[in-house]
């Protein structure tokens, strides 16, 4: 067993230990080493003044993410390369392209988000040399300015894409293979890392079985993926928390895999990984996947923890529920195997064990010829947390007759909530619009939703009943939706 | 002699007029801009935790801080009780705004106490120890809650009366009484807000303040700990974004920064965390505009008869004059002939509104675009005609006088509209789209251009005054100081043109130094878009003493006529020689000349008589358009902006390319503030919207996806300001009006544009999915 996690900071080799679990790679950057470069804007993965970097291997080789350094615990980061906006420039002071086309498109006003977006750009720049308009605002996502109202920052991105002045100048480029060899070295450490300061304790299983027999012994847990909701717990609650255990680095929770009646994702796989795949199988739940969070959170957020933390606005489950998802959870005395929609008890109560964690969703492909729509609605298009989501399944008989319909909502209820009256109604019925236009109402036997800041009860209702609509509409061929980039400028 | 020096450059770097980078873009893009939370902090700097109300009206009965004071790492815990002067940071001096809470709670959030401990989040958690009794009282949180229950004015209303409008209103054949509802906005500057006081001997302390008002903090701090001003120092290098969010709402944290510092002898800093910040500190006034107008068929106004209710919050802070502002421009670019306008700022247990770039002239501007939008609709033409109809004329032309009796003598808001129209090929896109709507069902389009004209100047004349402090030492080099703050806007940029323009020295020859209340006193807030109008010509004159001490040296010395004398590109030429600036200045000083002079400047012309509601508020009025085209779902009320197109005027511009970023940001912020951005306070009169979760500015797909902008390049202010330029914080921000008024269109048409709909702000998908099923059951 081992007392410290080791990372690479910037060009340094760190190990670390005697760090709370809490602790929040932002805290360690700004006040343990003064690294003033990150900011700290909302404390809450919002707003994106705290983006660095960090590398992590992965089966596709060393992958540099941004991440909201405010909410990324510390005990997320063994194994890793963290790098912050003070490695871009060069040592004797020359900009990186990236910052240099921020300066040359005036893409800086006060400056405080400023290297939030150099961080997200580089970011960018590393993974892809043409962007679109699309790629780029999707990158951005989870950057907020409030100045330049961002015209300057996307013809930064677009200036910079293919600038790539020489191998050398590029501090990752330059280090790759010396910092992949390095973290392939931490990792083949397989201990078990348990850091503790004050009686609290992070703990970094070695592998999944040592994952389950640390739950088995410590069932109150906090079981950590990528920080994006439990971060708040202590940014904005200040909770305490003992044991926290760091699963984002298990390659086991990692997998996913396409098989032949449907897809495998592992707990661990985070939104950004996870995205792909989706978008070649099952592509409406893939395209929802920019619609959650900014980039960053994409970056860290998985789908198991998304399920896992039972919020009844989670923006996957309503999909995944109408999709028929299977979820299993597992424990050091073996798994079980529920219907997705079992899982959600109540508001915060979900069906999950002491001990037990979840260990991977099996979503089966959609049968051919059915319909599959997904609706996310909220007061900001992007990056916003959903007033309303809504999930379509829809397979028609020979007939044009409903023979399986599955509509699940998010936003609706204090779970994620399949809209049973509706389906009953529909069930058998031919698709038409007067059935639907009948039926519609029965939205009000299924929810009742409440007011809030995101909206009220009379929208929540109304919109859900419209996108039942919307779903007809799009199944007899009509298009509905706006979009700000035409589907093949994707 | 170095011969570098004798560059005989056409130009130099960086004068006025010419595109030129922030002067800390480098920093910016580096991590190297240090802001108050990264200037390395003093040995045994301690940390300010806040202790908040968790009422929005109550009485306090018992505050048990003893778990508090008992916490792990708590230095000292301060109540009303422990502050040595004054208990009040009220800016505008009415003393109805305590620093802390003492016996009664009047919104949800008040500051009760402070705690100081060796590290932030050991005060953070302290802080939520206290035990705190209270008796509620009922509270009221928006316009129509206090009106109903006869809540009080934080202030005097206004009046701004011309012509007949009581009797005339009764004349004209058409009439319409309706009211919309405006709401409020967070600031959402990045940096939240911060300050670090660093104790000196005697009473002297130094603070560090994220602030648009160094001089109010110093004359508040030396207020709270009972000393004079001249102990304290207050300086600002940079902040991250203000919008007026900074300038009265820095004081409660210098004071208690300040307080803590004096009595535990240790550097002591605040810095509340986000949700913090949004909730204690002040907004937007959200209004209510109550009109009844006369107009003709043709769509003409007569009279108006106008109310504007604002939510103020608990004190008056800077309502009366956002209200104010609210009715000098309910005109917008209107001739209203006969006019009755009133405000009503409201008291509400709500957190104290602020200023917030356009300080109530957009919620007074946004009411007039309404009336023209209300009578287009009921006339039947396009708001755009209406619009026309209703401009303020050229001199002469009798349509020319305010409601508060200015003369608008340098308008071009016809020119800027017509030009605007023409590029933006309005008129063809307005018709595709009502043809476009005619056959889609679900999506609809819709399309505005709306004016802005907005009047230049504090309209607190004593505010409009400047001063600044130039040094040029003797190796040429210069040092710049003014009481302006830099708060992204370009301002320290801009003033360093003007130096440079004025010495004829390329810019990194000046230095630009932070803002301090030890070099420049008695400066006024970097407000009301004055910043660089101001401190530009401030900068001016200090330049302009140093000069002509420069010259006259210059003819003692090489016994030449002043007209001999001549300011050339980093040298000077005195009579046939040419001497470069820095040996010229190194012989200067050696003879003795003062190189150091403290500028000063004040606006001319302007009065106002607020009793009398008359008088020259505005030095001048700065003058735009935009025509913004939108898409919306008719399902779910969700839009997109599709392109925006603008022609902004901002005189001869100081610096093109910051003007546009002014312009662009502007639009953007406004349209955050008329589109997603929605304040929303839960039964127990809690702000729910605290944070970027659940408060949502526009992010980069939020932009229009086509956004074009250009400033009219034609133009220069009429009246002698620096340059010729104009002012540019403010007034772009109303360009967003388009968008808001293109959705209405977008709505209009489920009703075959035969109603307005009434749209109220912030059009969230919300409202906008509210007003087309309202249509709906209208058609």
């Amino acid at each position: 067993m081992n007392s410290a996690i080791r990372f690479i900071l910037n060009g340094e080799d760190v190990t670390l230990g005697g760090f709370a679990p809490t602790e929040t790679l932002l805290d360690y950057l700004r006040l343990k080493r003064r690294l003033t470069g990150t900011k700290e804007g909302c404390a809450e993965g919002d707003c994106g003044a705290c983006t660095v970097l960090v590398g992590r291997l992965s089966e596709t080789g060393l992958r540099y993410e941004s991440v909201n350094a405010c909410i990324r615990l510390m005990g997320s980061l063994h194994g890793t390369h963290i790098v912050t906006i003070e490695h871009l420039a060069a040592e004797d002071g020359k900009l990186h392209p990236v910052q240099q086309a921020m300066v040359d498109c005036h893409g800086s006003q006060c400056g405080f988000c400023t290297p939030g977006f150099v961080m997200s750009l580089y970011g960018l720049w590393l993974s892809n040399s043409e962007p679109s308009r699309q790629d780029i605002e999707i990158t951005l996502q989870g950057n907020l300015c409030r100045c330049t109202g961002y015209e300057p920052i996307l013809k930064a991105a677009e200036q910079v894409a293919r600038e790539r002045p020489s191998a050398l100048f590029d501090p990752i480029e330059r280090d790759r293979t010396e910092i992949m060899a390095k973290l392939w070295s931490i990792r083949s450490e397989a201990d078990t890392v348990i850091v503790e300061k004050d009686g609290d304790r992070s703990i970094v299983p070695a592998s999944l079985e040592d994952l389950a027999e640390i739950l088995a012994a410590e069932p109150k847990a906090t079981i950590v993926a990528g920080a994006t909701d439990v971060g708040l717990w202590v940014t904005k609650q200040m909770r305490r928390l003992d044991p926290v255990v760091f699963i984002n680095h298990l390659s086991e929770l990692q997998s996913i895999s396409i098989e032949p009646d449907g897809i495998t994702i592992g707990a661990g796989v985070s939104y950004a990984e996870a995205q792909g795949f989706l978008e070649a199988t099952i592509p409406a739940l893939g395209q929802l996947i920019d619609r959650i969070g900014g980039q960053q959170v994409r970056n860290m957020g998985t789908i198991g923890g998304n399920i896992a933390n039972g919020s009844p606005i989670g923006d996957s489950p309503p999909p995944l529920i109408a999709l028929g998802t299977q979820l299993t959870l597992r424990s050091h005395s073996g798994r079980r195997v529920m219907p997705l929609e079992h899982y959600f008890i109540a508001y915060g109560k979900q069906d999950r064990l002491p001990g037990e964690f979840v260990e991977k969703i099996f979503v089966p492909h959609p049968t051919e010829d059915s319909h599959f729509s997904v609706y996310k609605i909220s007061k900001r298009r992007d990056e916003d947390i959903s007033a309303l989501c809504g999930a379509f399944y829809l397979m028609l008989d020979g007939e044009g007759h409903v023979e399986t319909i599955r509509i699940a909502f998010g936003g609706m209820a204090a779970t994620p909530k399949r809209a049973t009256h509706v389906e009953a109604a529909l069930t058998g019925q031919p698709w038409s619009w007067g059935v639907i236009a009948a039926v519609r109402d029965l939205f009000d036997e299924d929810f009742q939703p409440l007011t809030d800041w995101r909206a009220t009860a009379e929208y929540r209702s109304l919109t859900a009943k419209n996108l039942l609509t919307r779903f007809f509409l799009e199944t007899a061929g009509a298009p509905t939706e706006l979009r700000r980039f035409e589907l093949e400028e994707a | 002699m170095d011969k570098s020096t004798f560059e005989t450059k056409p130009v130099i770097n960086g004068p006025m007029h010419v595109s030129l980078k922030h002067d800390s873009a480098h920093k910016h893009v580096t991590g190297s801009a240090e802001y108050i939370d990264d200037i390395p902090e003093p040995i045994g700097t301690l940390h300010g935790g806040l202790g908040l109300a968790d009422r929005a009206h109550a009485e306090i009965l018992s505050v048990d801080l003893e778990a508090v004071k008992a916490a792990p790492g708590v230095v000292w815990v301060i109540t009303a009780a422990d502050i040595p002067g004054e208990n009040d940071v009220a800016a505008t001096g009415q003393h109805d705004e305590p620093l802390l809470a003492t016996d009664l709670v009047q919104f949800h959030g008040q500051l009760i106490f402070a705690v100081i401990a060796e590290t932030r989040d050991q005060a953070r958690r302290a802080a939520k120890l206290a035990k705190i009794e209270y008796r509620d009282l009922p509270h009221f949180t928006d316009v129509d809650s206090a009106r109903e229950n006869g809540a009080k004015l934080v202030c005097e209303p206004m009046t701004l009366l011309r012509g007949e409008p009581e009797t005339e209103i009764e004349k004209p054949p058409l009439r319409i009484q309706a009211s919309m509802k405006i709401g409020g906005q967070e600031h959402f500057y990045l940096e939240s807000h911060i300050a670090l006081a660093i104790p000196g001997e005697d009473d002297d302390v130094t603070v560090w303040s994220s602030t648009q008002h160094p001089s109010e903090v110093q004359h508040m701090v030396a207020h709270v700990l009972g000393t004079a001003s001249h102990a304290v120092e207050v300086k600002t290098r940079r902040m991250g974004g203000g919008f007026g969010g900074k300038e009265t709402q820095g004081n409660q944290f210098a004071a208690l920064a300040a307080v803590a510092a004096k009595k535990l002898k240790r550097a002591v800093k605040f810095r509340p965390d986000r949700d913090e910040d949004m909730s204690i500190t002040g907004k937007r006034h959200d209004f209510r505009v109550d009109y009844d107008v006369a107009f003709d068929e043709e769509g003409r106004i007569h009279a108006l008869d106008a109310v504007y209710a604002a939510r103020c919050g608990y004190s008056a802070d800077l309502s009366g004059p956002v209200t104010d502002r609210a009715l000098f421009h309910a005109d917008s670019s209107y001739f209203y002939p006969h006019v009755k306008l009133k405000s009503e700022p409201l008291k509400t247990h709500t957190v104290s509104n602020t200023a917030f770039r356009g300080f109530g002239g957009p919620q007074g501007m946004l009411g007039a675009e309404r009336i023209i939008e209300d009578i287009a609709y009921a006339v039947g033409k396009d708001p755009l005609e209406i619009r026309k109809l209703n401009f303020y004329g050229q001199p002469g032309s009798g349509r020319t006088t305010t409601p508060y009796h200015q003369e608008v003598e340098d308008n071009v808001i016809a020119r800027v509209v017509e030009e605007l129209e023409a590029s933006s090929d309005y008129q063809a896109r307005r018709q595709a789209i009502l043809d476009f709507n005619e056959n889609s069902p679900v999506i609809r389009k819709g399309i505005a251009l709306t004016p802005v004209k907005f009047g230049i100047s504090f309209t607190m004349t004593a505010y409009n005054q400047a001063g600044a402090l130039v040094h040029v030492y003797n190796d040429g080099s210069i040092h710049l100081n003014h009481g302006g703050t830099e708060m992204g806007q370009g301002l320290y940029t801009k003033v360093a043109q003007v130096v440079a323009e004025a010495f004829q020295v390329d810019i990194d020859r000046v230095k630009i130094t932070a803002t301090t209340t030890g070099k420049v006193p008695n400066t006024s807030a970097t407000a009301a878009s004055s910043g660089s109008d101001l401190n530009g010509m401030a900068a001016y004159d200090a330049c302009r003493q140093i000069k002509e001490r420069l010259v006259d040296f210059a003819c003692r010395q090489w016994k030449v006529d002043k007209s001999e004398v001549e300011f050339l590109p980093n040298r000077l030429r005195i009579g046939s020689e040419i001497v470069p600036f820095d040996t010229f200045v190194r012989a200067a000083y050696y003879d003795r000349v003062q190189l150091s002079a403290a500028g000063f400047y004040k606006t001319p012309k302007i009065h106002w008589d607020r009793k009398a509601g008359r008088g020259h508020p505005f030095y001048y009025f700065a003058y735009g358009a935009s025509v913004s085209e939108v898409s919306i779902d008719t399902l779910t009320g969700e839009y997109l902006v599709d392109r925006t197109d603008i022609l902004h005027d901002v005189g001869k511009s100081l610096n093109p390319i910051i003007d546009i970023g002014q312009v662009e940001g502007a639009f953007v912020q406004g349209m955050g503030w008329l589109t997603t951005e929605e304040l929303w306070w839960d039964a127990k009169g809690r702000l729910r919207t605290h944070a970027p979760s659940t408060y949502k500015i526009p992010l980069a797909s939020d932009r229009p996806k086509i956004f074009n902008v250009k400033l009219a390049e034609w133009s220069e202010n009429a009246e002698p300001t620096i340059g010729r330029s104009k002012a540019v914080g403010e007034p772009p921000f109303m360009l967003a009006f388009s968008v808001l008024e293109a959705i209405s269109m977008a709505v209009a048409s489920i009703a075959d544009y035969s109603v307005c709909p009434r749209l109220d702000a912030p059009a969230t998908p919300e409202r906008v999915l509210m007003a087309v099923e309202r249509l709906k059951n209208m058609s």
